[in-house]
């Protein structure tokens, strides 16, 4: 630790002001915060200010995002040898999908903190640490087959067009690595959809029977017969994006984020009522084999689950009112399973649904708002 | 009856007029400071389309397309008025906004100082004019529907401004950059807005 403080202490004074790489000071400042705790605070951004700093706040997210990379790794691997129909040791399946998620990762936050590097030092602020968070977030949010350049344009994007314009962390609409997700969606559907990006079978022969398909586009065509049993799904055994499948790392990383009170229960709480709930109006109506699905089974598939975590619960996105959180969240999961159900051609509803209540949050928290401001007035009157 | 209120529904997500088509923008972008006022115009909006939708519903049909005045009897069977509808559906879309903007003054002198001249310049708003040409496309077999279209549009459009009105009111407080503040950060965000409006495109109702 000494030898690391000598360091940075000797290449301080060329970032400091009037050194030769003045310039270069946020990208230093960066890294020395990074490294050792600061004895100054966030001073910037509009979160709650708390002896919490945004730096620990973003650790204690990637700390809770952590039980899904490692699932995922391993449910990379175990679909590759399922597909293959080959048999494979728990380390190999391991190694295997760190092969293949590893470069993702690093791609997202390479390419994510370098254009926050390059806003930072045109903008002369000290760097942002919301980017710590997205740039896991998106490599867990793409099929495993997704071209790294891919993940690099729709970083780019979400960077710029979601967060940079906006001024940065903390003041951005839709929550950026869900922007990403949806980017690539929409530019490039083939790559994002359909049944050959979802498990990585490196151009080997599959087995028989062998489909590819995620839970969602088999239950399109099949309804309940198509989907993984409630125990595979929970646990996560079935193909999907890299992080999305397994509920009990989602479930592990909300103890996580509600035990550190990062996360918002009220928004998972009322996601979750919101999901059941339109998947019983579903059971109940019956139309077609999709709707018959049971509502507790619906929660399980998909990036429900991830999303009720890791995606609604985004503070900067989300509404801000405490009523808003429960009227955001229920329609969060009501219009996620609606649109996963309604509209075959895209089966990740959960993601639209929660983009699309990102940008009504700000109306619920204006008209939550007014609410209290009559309730009030009208209170003083009585009293008056 | 379900399928008035499968228009309805299509008319407010999955057709909606600023981000599915992106009818209306110049007011749309120009009125939505504040959630007040863009409620305002939303609500003026609603009933232009809703009034005048039907209203040129019954013109398309019982005058303006072939065969329309066959009540008038049976020679004017191959009779084609259609050239004329576009100079028939803005007369009745200018007459209402004149109805409005008169109410508007009288019951709510504030709001009509708020929306200024965006309030007469509804007569030109593209999505009322837009709801009766897709009114005339999509041919609704009857009045209702018709109605129903024109509410559902009014409906989507007042959701979309005020959506951004509120948007606009939260960055407020953000560092935009200086280039971009105003109009072009509103640019981006109708796009971005329009992205999450796609979760609803190709819904079948």
């Amino acid at each position: 630790m000494k030898f690391l403080r000598n360091i940075v202490d000797s290449v301080k004074p060329n970032f400091q002001k009037g050194g030769k790489l003045e310039k270069y000071w946020p990208l230093f400042d960066g890294m020395e915060t990074f490294l050792f705790v600061p004895g100054h605070a966030t001073s910037k951004g509009s979160h709650i200010r708390d002896g919490i700093d945004l730096k620990r706040t973003m650790i204690t997210v990637v700390t809770a995002l952590v039980p899904c990379l490692l699932f995922g790794m391993w449910n990379v691997g175990y679909q590759h040898y399922l597909a293959i129909g080959q048999e494979a040791g728990m380390i190999e399946m391991l190694v295997y999908g760190a092969i293949k998620v590893l470069p993702i990762v690093v791609v997202s936050y390479g390419v994510g903190l370098g254009v926050e590097f390059g806003f930072c030092i045109a903008k002369g602020h000290s760097i942002q640490e919301g980017f710590l968070v997205s740039g896991m977030l998106i490599p867990l949010i793409m099929p495993v087959e997704v071209p790294l350049w891919m993940v690099a344009v729709a970083t780019i994007f979400a960077v710029v067009f979601g967060k940079e314009v906006f001024g940065g962390t903390g003041m951005n609409i839709l929550n950026p690595a869900l922007t990403a997700r949806a980017f690539l969606f929409f530019a490039y559907p083939t790559k994002m959809s359909g049944n050959s990006v979802w498990v990585a079978t490196d151009g080997m022969a599959t087995v028989d029977g062998f489909s590819g398909a995620t839970a969602l586009g088999n239950a399109v065509e099949q309804g309940v017969a198509g989907v993984p049993s409630f125990m595979d799904a929970f646990i996560g055994f079935i193909p999907g994006s890299i992080g999305e499948t397994s509920v009990i790392a989602c479930l592990l990383g909300a103890l996580i984020l509600l035990g550190s009170g990062i996360g918002s229960w009220r928004i998972m709480l009322s996601m979750l009522v919101g999901g059941y709930v339109m998947g019983l109006i579903f059971n109940m109506w019956g139309a077609n084999e999709y709707m018959a699905i049971p509502a507790h089974h619906q929660l399980v598939l998909g990036g429900f689950m991830f999303g009720l975590v890791f995606m609604a619960t985004d503070p900067v996105s989300a509404a801000q009112t405490d009523l808003g959180k429960i009227i955001y969240g229920f329609l969060c999961g009501f219009l996620g399973i609606m649109i996963r159900v309604f509209n075959p051609a895209y089966p990740e509803g959960i993601m639209m649904a929660i983009l699309f209540m990102n940008v009504m949050a700000p109306t619920i928290d204006h008209y939550v708002v007014e609410g209290n401001i009559k309730k009030r007035l009208k209170r003083i009157k009585v009293t008056a | 009856m379900q399928e008035l209120v499968n228009i309805f529904v299509k008319g407010i997500f999955i057709e909606n007029m600023i981000f599915a088509y992106f009818l209306g923008m110049c007011s749309y972008l120009a009125v939505s400071k504040t959630v007040k006022t863009g409620v305002g115009l939303g609500a003026a909006v609603i009933f232009v389309l809703g009034v005048t939708v039907p209203i040129n519903y019954l013109l398309e049909n019982y005058l303006l397309k072939e065969g329309a005045l066959v009540w008038l009897g049976e020679e004017y069977a191959t009779v084609d008025l259609s050239f004329l509808s576009f100079i028939m559906f803005i007369a009745v879309i200018a007459s209402m906004v004149q109805l409005v903007e008169m109410i508007v003054e009288k019951f709510s002198p504030a709001l009509y100082g708020a929306l200024g001249i965006f309030l007469p310049l509804i007569a030109v708003n593209c999505s009322i004019l837009g709801g009766a040409l897709f009114m005339q496309e999509r041919q609704y077999s009857t009045i209702w529907e018709a109605t129903s279209f024109g509410l559902g549009s009014g409906v989507g459009w007042l959701l979309a401004i005020v959506a951004i009105a509120a948007i606009r009111e939260k960055i407020k407080y953000s560092h935009v950059p200086p280039a971009l503040r105003g109009l072009g950060i509103t640019f981006i965000l109708t796009g971005l807005m329009g992205i999450a409006f796609m979760s609803f495109m190709g819904i079948e109702l």
